[in-house]
């Protein structure tokens, strides 16, 4: 019984299942949204299930010029990565794994998909893939600091590096949120980044260099890939709920649940938006965004909580 | 840094036609870049050669399906200038509102494809549900969306009603406000600013050099527009402006483009108060007396050129295409030097490229390191032999 438990957790609540589904529902609230905002209809609620079905029937095409394996296994390191993530973030109620310095360990665990992005489009030696993958690692190196940056604010005015822990004191003092406010948008802009939406949709750009890091994948590996996006917006939306808005607010049950799916479908509104709202940029632009604009205002709100912990004690 | 060189096209998701752009790559910088043609022959002009006047009106219309008002027009000038037929007013006037309401779906088209070029897709979104408005009024007037076939020779096959004329009016004033927003979100908009200013350099030298036309060459700070320079149909005596920009960049082109708009919306209202009244057409000859015509006209993307030479029968000698896009792709290559490899899409983008217009096919031998142009009997020889490969027969048609 103590065994089945855990691997419950794993593959159903909150592992796997959990966030295939819920991966997959916020796809199609995000494309329902920027439709709606796009003036047009967007597509059915099925839609999601339907893509994966469909390209999980496809077949597979390996170029002879790859190499296979790494070809093959890289989607599911990147799916994997993304869900051990997951465990140490509180959901609704506590997290599966919470240990002191877990936040360190989610953004870890959080980069590793962006590398196997990289490794995928350079494994894969065609010319888009290549010109992708480049782009994915030099787009790392803009918006991971600033991310970790936005993330280690709240870290510290809480005094604790485990999610919970921070979760947990923002609940009990719900005045300190609005507080985060500069630190939750720079987080929120980052997490564009890292998810490579529009307008930073820059290392697979579809006008400029096709599919990019994933021109070569098709069928079902396509498919993992993609789910592990799904799946890092799920987690990025829990990761930002947890660290910025004090996670389930000491409410448990239902409301706890209702709070969540509330607090992670706002966030993806505000994804959304960013993303009808503007043109993709350049690479170097970003590059300059991130680390003229985004990091000054991420260290401008560590800076502000250092202050605030001084003067609440 | 070691160079890589990218095919862009013939298939990429950015060009919706097949051409291709050899880029050379240092990092995301383009060093050179090569334009190969070809990939598109229709082998319309010699087609046309064996059809009569009134058959090649419907294959003219075919060169291009954003212009295909502008391609005849410019052809009928042609044949009407051989008969020496006299158009009635009203028929020129017709030609006049449905050439400016072809230029606002073509410019209106253009605004959404660079907004998706720049990945900007709401633009996108927007700027096409507005040009179904105008491509409504354009099946209203004419019974189609996009080939009109309202040209005849000697005049216009449908006339315009009281009705019709609200109900054109009644769209233009919608998208008047629509084009006035969209001026504001191209000036405005800091994305979509740092995407098309100084992207695309084409100095006013160059664009003279190189013999752009159109925005392009309007966007160059050069005041080229044939409706004024040499105005045709009724557009001597209509009040309107030749935009120019000096920015020389995407960013004037998409000013142009927009400030263009602006000035259709204009010569429409114009038209349509000052409908001269009489017949929309003349009878004329089928036969054509023998002789040669060149004429241009202002198309949405620039310049365009039709030669014709009739032989005294009901079907022309030789007719010659010279379409904007192929004025403007010298210009490309100059454009895209030195830029980035993200620009690529939305500097090709802004010529506005009509690839089946341009195309001409063209066989370059690379181990003899001739060109050869192929005729009418090498191109059958070369079909029939490709169709017999495939265990089809064609030799006895």
């Amino acid at each position: 019984m103590d065994a089945i438990i855990p691997l419950v957790k794993i593959t159903v609540f909150p592992g796997f299942l959990f966030l295939a589904v819920y991966g997959m529902f916020l796809q199609w609230v995000d494309r329902k949204l920027c439709a709606t905002m796009q003036n047009r209809m967007g597509p059915p609620w099925f839609q999601p299930i339907a893509d994966f079905i469909k390209l999980l029937a496809k077949e597979v095409i390996i170029p002879d010029e790859a190499d296979n394996v790494m070809f093959r296994v890289l989607p599911f390191f990147a799916m994997a990565a993304v869900m051990t993530a997951l465990f140490s973030i509180p959901v609704w109620g506590t997290a599966m794994f919470s240990f002191q310095g877990d936040l360190i360990a989610v953004i870890y665990l959080l980069t590793i998909p962006t590398v196997t992005f990289f490794l995928a489009g350079w494994s894969s030696k065609s010319p888009y893939a290549t010109v992708g993958s480049m782009r994915v690692l030099t787009q790392l190196f803009a918006y991971e600091v600033p991310l970790m940056l936005s993330l280690i604010g709240p870290a510290i005015l809480a005094g604790s590096w485990n999610i919970t822990e921070i979760s947990a004191f923002f609940a009990a003092r719900p005045s300190l949120i609005p507080a985060q406010l500069l630190g939750f948008l720079a987080a929120i802009i980052a997490l564009q980044g890292k998810l490579e939406r529009l307008p930073f949709d820059i290392p697979h750009a579809k006008n400029e260099i096709a599919g990019g890091q994933f021109t070569e994948y098709s069928g079902r590996l396509l498919n993992f890939f993609l789910l592990a996006v799904d799946m890092e917006l799920v987690v990025g939306a829990a990761l930002l709920n947890a660290v910025f808005l004090g996670g389930a607010l000491g409410l448990t049950g239902a409301a706890a649940i209702g709070l969540f799916l509330a607090k992670t479908l706002a966030i993806t509104f505000l994804l959304a938006l960013l993303k009808v709202l503007m043109a993709r940029i350049r690479i170097e632009q970003m590059i300059n965004f991130c680390w003229k604009y985004l990091a000054p205002v991420a260290m401008a709100q560590v800076l502000f909580d250092i202050f605030l912990k001084y003067k609440i004690g | 840094m070691s160079k890589i060189t990218i095919p862009f096209g013939p298939q990429h998701v950015a060009l919706k036609e097949p051409e291709n752009f050899m880029l050379v790559l240092e990092g995301e910088q383009i060093t050179g870049s090569t334009i190969n043609l070809g990939y598109n022959h229709r082998g319309m002009e010699k087609a046309a050669e064996g059809r009569t006047y009134i058959q090649d009106l419907y294959l003219i219309e075919r060169v291009c399906g954003i212009c295909s008002h502008s391609h005849t027009t410019c052809y009928i000038t042609n044949v009407e200038e051989l008969a020496k037929c006299e158009t009635p007013k009203r028929a020129l006037a017709i030609r006049t509102l449905v050439a400016e309401l072809e230029r606002v779906h073509s410019h209106l088209l253009w605004i959404g494809v660079a907004g998706y070029e720049m990945g900007f897709e709401t633009l996108f979104m927007y700027t096409w549900r507005d040009r179904e408005q105008v491509l409504d009024c354009l099946e209203l007037l004419s019974g189609n969306r996009v080939h009109y076939s309202i040209n005849t020779i000697g005049g216009v096959r449908r006339d315009v009603s009281a009705e019709q004329k609200a109900e054109v009016m009644k769209r233009i004033n919608y998208l008047v406000e629509r084009t006035n927003y969209y001026i504001k979100l191209a000036t405005e908009e800091p994305t979509v600013l740092a995407r098309t200013q100084n992207v695309g350099k084409l100095p006013k030298n160059v664009a003279i050099e190189r013999n752009a036309v159109g925005p392009t060459a309007r966007a160059s700070g050069i005041i080229s527009d044939v409706r004024k320079d040499d105005p045709y149909l009724i557009y001597g005596e209509l009040d309107f402006k030749a935009i120019s920009h000096d920015t020389c960049d995407v960013f004037g082109r998409l000013v142009v483009r927009a400030l263009e708009l602006v000035e259709s919306y204009k010569i429409i209202k114009q038209v349509l108060n000052n409908l001269p009244e009489g017949p929309i057409a003349v009878k004329v000859p089928m036969r054509i007396a023998p002789g040669e015509a060149v004429n241009h006209y202002e198309a949405p993307r620039g310049e365009d050129i039709h030669y014709l030479k009739s032989n005294g029968t009901d079907k022309p000698e030789r007719l010659k295409v010279r379409a904007p896009t192929l004025a403007n792709l010298q210009s490309v290559s100059y454009m895209l030097e030195g830029g980035w490899m993200a620009d690529v899409p939305l500097v090709i983008a802004a010529i506005d490229p009509c690839m089946s217009c341009t195309d001409r096919a063209v066989v370059w031998d690379p181990k003899k390191g001739k060109k050869q142009t192929y005729g009418w009997e090498e191109l059958r020889k070369l079909a029939i032999e490709q169709y017999r490969r495939r265990g089809v027969d064609f030799t006895r048609l």
